[in-house]
C-alpha cells in the first residue's frame, strides 16, 4: 500500500493533534495517564502513516533498527529504579538528540547527492540540526554521568573556560560558513563542525554542579525538542516542527520553574559554577542531636507534622518507611503532609515521583508556598535529606551564595527534626545555620534506619 | 515560500507550546517531562525516511542508526511515563490502583 503525500500529511495533522491533546491532558494527575497514551497513539499512528508512505522502499535496516531500539528503550523504562528516574530521563534526551544528529547528517547525503544544488536554507537547518542534536547527546550524556555519580558530581570549572568556550562557538560559525560556501560530503568543515558541537555539549555541562542538575536536564529535554524541530526543517517534515517546538516551549517553562526556584538567573546557572563565588558567614554554635527514643515521644505528642523530603531520601531509598511512618502518625490523630520545593532532588518533581512510588496519595503534597504560612502552626518539621531548600541563610545571611533563594521555612515550626548522616554541609557546599537552632534536633544516622527506628517505636 | 510556511508552523507550535505547559502542577513535573520527552522521539519519522529510501549506502546506514535512537527515544519514555503516572494516585490505599 502506497499513501500519497496528502494522506500523509492528513494523518499528521491528527497525530499534531493527539501531541497537543496528550499533552495538556498531562497537566492534571486525573487525566494525566491518559494523555500521555493518546500522546503515544499519535505518534504510532504517525509511524505507520510514514512506513506506508511511497517514499519508502526497503525495509531490512528499517526493522532492525526498530527491533534494537524498541528492546533497548523497553528494557531499560521496565529495569530502572525510581530513584534512577534523573539519569533515565537523561539517557533518554541524549539518545533523542543523536537521532535529530543522524537525520541532520544523512540529510545532508540526500540533498548533496540530489539533482539540484542545496540551498543554503536547508544546508543551515542540516548544520542546526547537527548542532542543536550533538550538543543534546554529548551533554546528556555527560548530565547522565554525574547523576548517576560516574563522574564528579560537582562544577567543573578551571581557568580560561570561558575562553575555550568562545573559541568552541567561534569555530563552529566559522566551520558552518565554510561548509555552506562549499557543501561537498568530503568536506572537512563538516566533521570539524561535527565534532565541536559534541564538544561544546561537554563544555556546557561539566560546570554545572550537582545541586542545578534540575535546570540542565529541563533544558536538555528544550534542546531535545528544538534537535527535533530543526531536522524538520531540514526534511521539509510539518510534524517534526510542531511536536519539536511543543517539546522546546516545555523544556524552556520548566527550565524557566527551576531558576526561579533557585533564584537565580539561567546564565548564572550555566556559566557560574555554582559555589565557588562568595564566602558565607561562617556558622557558630552547637548542634542539638537527639535519638529515636525521645523524637518519638515527641512525635507521638505532635498534632501536625510536615515531612520535607530531599535528595537525601532518595539516596537512602527512605520513600517507603517514611510513607509508613506517615500513615502510624495519621493513626495517632496528627495531621500528616509533605513539603516539597520544586528544586528537591535532581529532577523537576523528582520527591513527587518517588513518594508516589511509595503510595503515597498526591492529594498529600503541599508546594513550598501553600506550606509557609501553615509551618509557625506546625508541630513538628521532619527533613529528610534535604539541606539547601531548608536552610535559613537563604533569607538572613547577605553573603551566602544562595541568598535570596526561596526555602521551605522549616525553622518557623514549632520543632525541627534534621535527619543527617553526619555533620557537614550539604550538596552546595553551603553551611546551614538550621542546625544551629534552638528548636532544631539533630537525628544523626542512616535516614532510612532512623525512620524504621520510628516506625517500631510505634508499633511496640 | 516552504520556509515561510514552514517558520509560520514553528511560530504557532512555540505559542501554543507556552500555553498548553504553563500551569502544569509541580507533582507531575517529571512526567511532564519524561513524556514530553517521548514526543521529542518524533525524529523517528525522518529516521525511517533516511533508513527506508534506497537514496544512497551512507544515508541509509545513518538514517538506520537513527531510527535505533529515536525508537530508544520513544519506546523508553512513553514506557518509563506510563510507569511513573500509574503510581500517582489519589488516596492512599494498600496497592489497588
Amino acid at each position: 500500500m502506497n499513501l500519497s503525500a496528502e494522506l500523509v500529511n492528513f494523518a499528521y495533522i491528527i497525530s499534531a493533534a493527539l501531541f497537543i491533546l496528550g499533552l495538556k491532558m498531562l497537566g492534571h494527575p486525573d487525566s494525566a495517564r491518559r494523555g500521555n497514551l493518546y500522546s503515544a497513539v499519535g505518534m504510532a499512528l504517525a509511524i505507520i502513516v510514514t512506513l506506508l508512505a511511497d517514499s519508502i522502499v526497503s525495509f531490512e535496516v528499517i526493522a532492525l533498527a526498530t527491533l534494537g531500539g524498541t528492546v533497548v528503550g523497553a528494557l531499560a523504562a521496565r529495569l530502572v529504579a525510581m530513584t534512577s528516574m534523573p539519569e533515565m530521563v537523561a539517557l533518554f534526551n541524549g539518545s533523542g538528540g543523536a537521532a535529530s544528529l543522524l537525520v541532520g547528517w544523512a540529510a545532508l547525503y540526500d540533498e548533496i547527492l540530489g539533482t539540484s544544488a542545496p540551498s543554503t536554507f536547508i544546508l543551515i537547518t542540516i548544520i542546526l540540526s547537527i548542532l542543536i542534536g550533538g550538543v543534546t547527546a554529548s551533554g546528556s550524556l555527560i548530565a547522565y554521568g554525574k547523576l548517576s555519580e560516574r563522574m564528579t558530581t560537582a562544577a567543573i570549572v578551571f581557568a580560561g573556560q570561558r575562553i575555550v568556550n568562545s573559541l568552541i562557538l567561534v569555530g563552529i560559525v566559522g566551520s558552518s560558513v565554510m561548509f555552506c560556501l562549499e557543501p561537498t560530503l568530503g568536506s572537512q568543515w563538516f566533521w570539524v563542525l561535527l565534532a565541536l558541537s559534541l564538544v561544546l555539549g561537554v563544555m556546557a555541562v561539566i560546570p554545572i554542579g550537582g545541586a542545578d542538575m534540575p535546570v540542565v536536564i529541563s533544558l536538555l529535554n528544550s534542546y531535545s525538542g528544538l534537535a527535533a524541530c530543526a531536522a524538520g526543517f531540514a526534511i521539509g517534515n510539518n510534524l517534526l516542527i510542531v511536536a519539536g517546538s511543543l517539546v522546546g516551549a516545555s523544556g524552556i517553562i520548566l527550565t524557566n520553574i527551576m531558576c526561579k526556584a533557585m533564584n537565580r538567573s539561567l546564565a548564572n546557572v550555566l556559566f557560574s559554577g555554582f559555589g565557588a563565588a562568595k564566602a558565607a558567614t561562617k556558622v557558630e554554635g552547637e548542634v542539638k542531636p537527639i535519638v529515636a527514643d525521645d523524637a518519638f515521644l515527641i512525635l507521638e505528642a505532635a498534632q501536625s507534622v510536615t515531612f520535607v523530603p530531599g535528595y537525601g531520601m532518595a539516596v537512602a531509598q527512605a520513600q517507603h518507611v517514611v510513607r509508613e511512618l506517615g500513615e502510624l502518625l495519621e493513626k495517632n490523630g496528627a495531621e500528616v503532609n509533605f513539603a516539597i520545593h520544586p528544586v528537591a532532588g535532581r529532577m523537576p518533581g523528582h520527591m513527587n515521583v518517588l513518594l508516589a512510588e511509595a503510595n503515597v496519595s498526591y492529594e498529600q503534597l503541599v508546594e513550598m508556598d501553600d506550606i509557609n504560612p501553615r509551618l509557625p502552626n506546625t508541630d513538628v518539621v521532619v527533613v529528610i535529606g534535604a539541606n539547601d531548600v531548608v536552610n535559613p541563610a537563604a533569607r538572613e545571611d547577605e553573603n551566602s551564595p544562595i541568598y535570596g533563594m526561596p526555602i521551605i521555612n522549616v525553622d518557623h515550626a514549632r520543632t525541627v527534626f534534621v535527619l543527617k548522616r553526619s555533620m557537614g554541609s550539604g550538596f552546595s557546599g553551603v553551611d546551614n545555620p538550621l542546625f544551629f537552632k534552638e528548636n532544631t534536633r539533630m537525628l544523626f544516622g542512616d535516614a532510612k534506619q532512623s525512620i524504621s527506628a520510628l516506625v517500631a517505636e510505634f508499633k511496640s | 515560500m516552504e520556509a515561510v510556511f514552514l517558520s509560520f508552523i514553528l511560530m504557532l507550535s512555540i505559542f501554543l507550546g507556552f500555553e498548553l505547559i504553563s500551569k502544569v502542577p509541580a507533582t507531575l513535573h517529571t512526567p511532564l517531562m519524561s513524556g514530553a520527552n517521548a514526543i521529542s522521539g518524533i525524529t523517528v519519522l525522518g529516521a525511517l525516511v533516511a533508513a527506508g529510501a534506497n537514496n544512497s549506502e551512507m544515508a541509509t546506514w545513518l538514517g538506520g542508526a537513527s531510527v535505533f535512537f529515536a525508537v530508544i527515544n520513544v519506546v523508553g519514555g512513553y514506557m518509563v511515563t506510563d510507569r511513573m503516572l500509574a503510581m500517582f494516585r489519589k488516596k492512599p490505599t494498600g496497592g489497588a490502583a
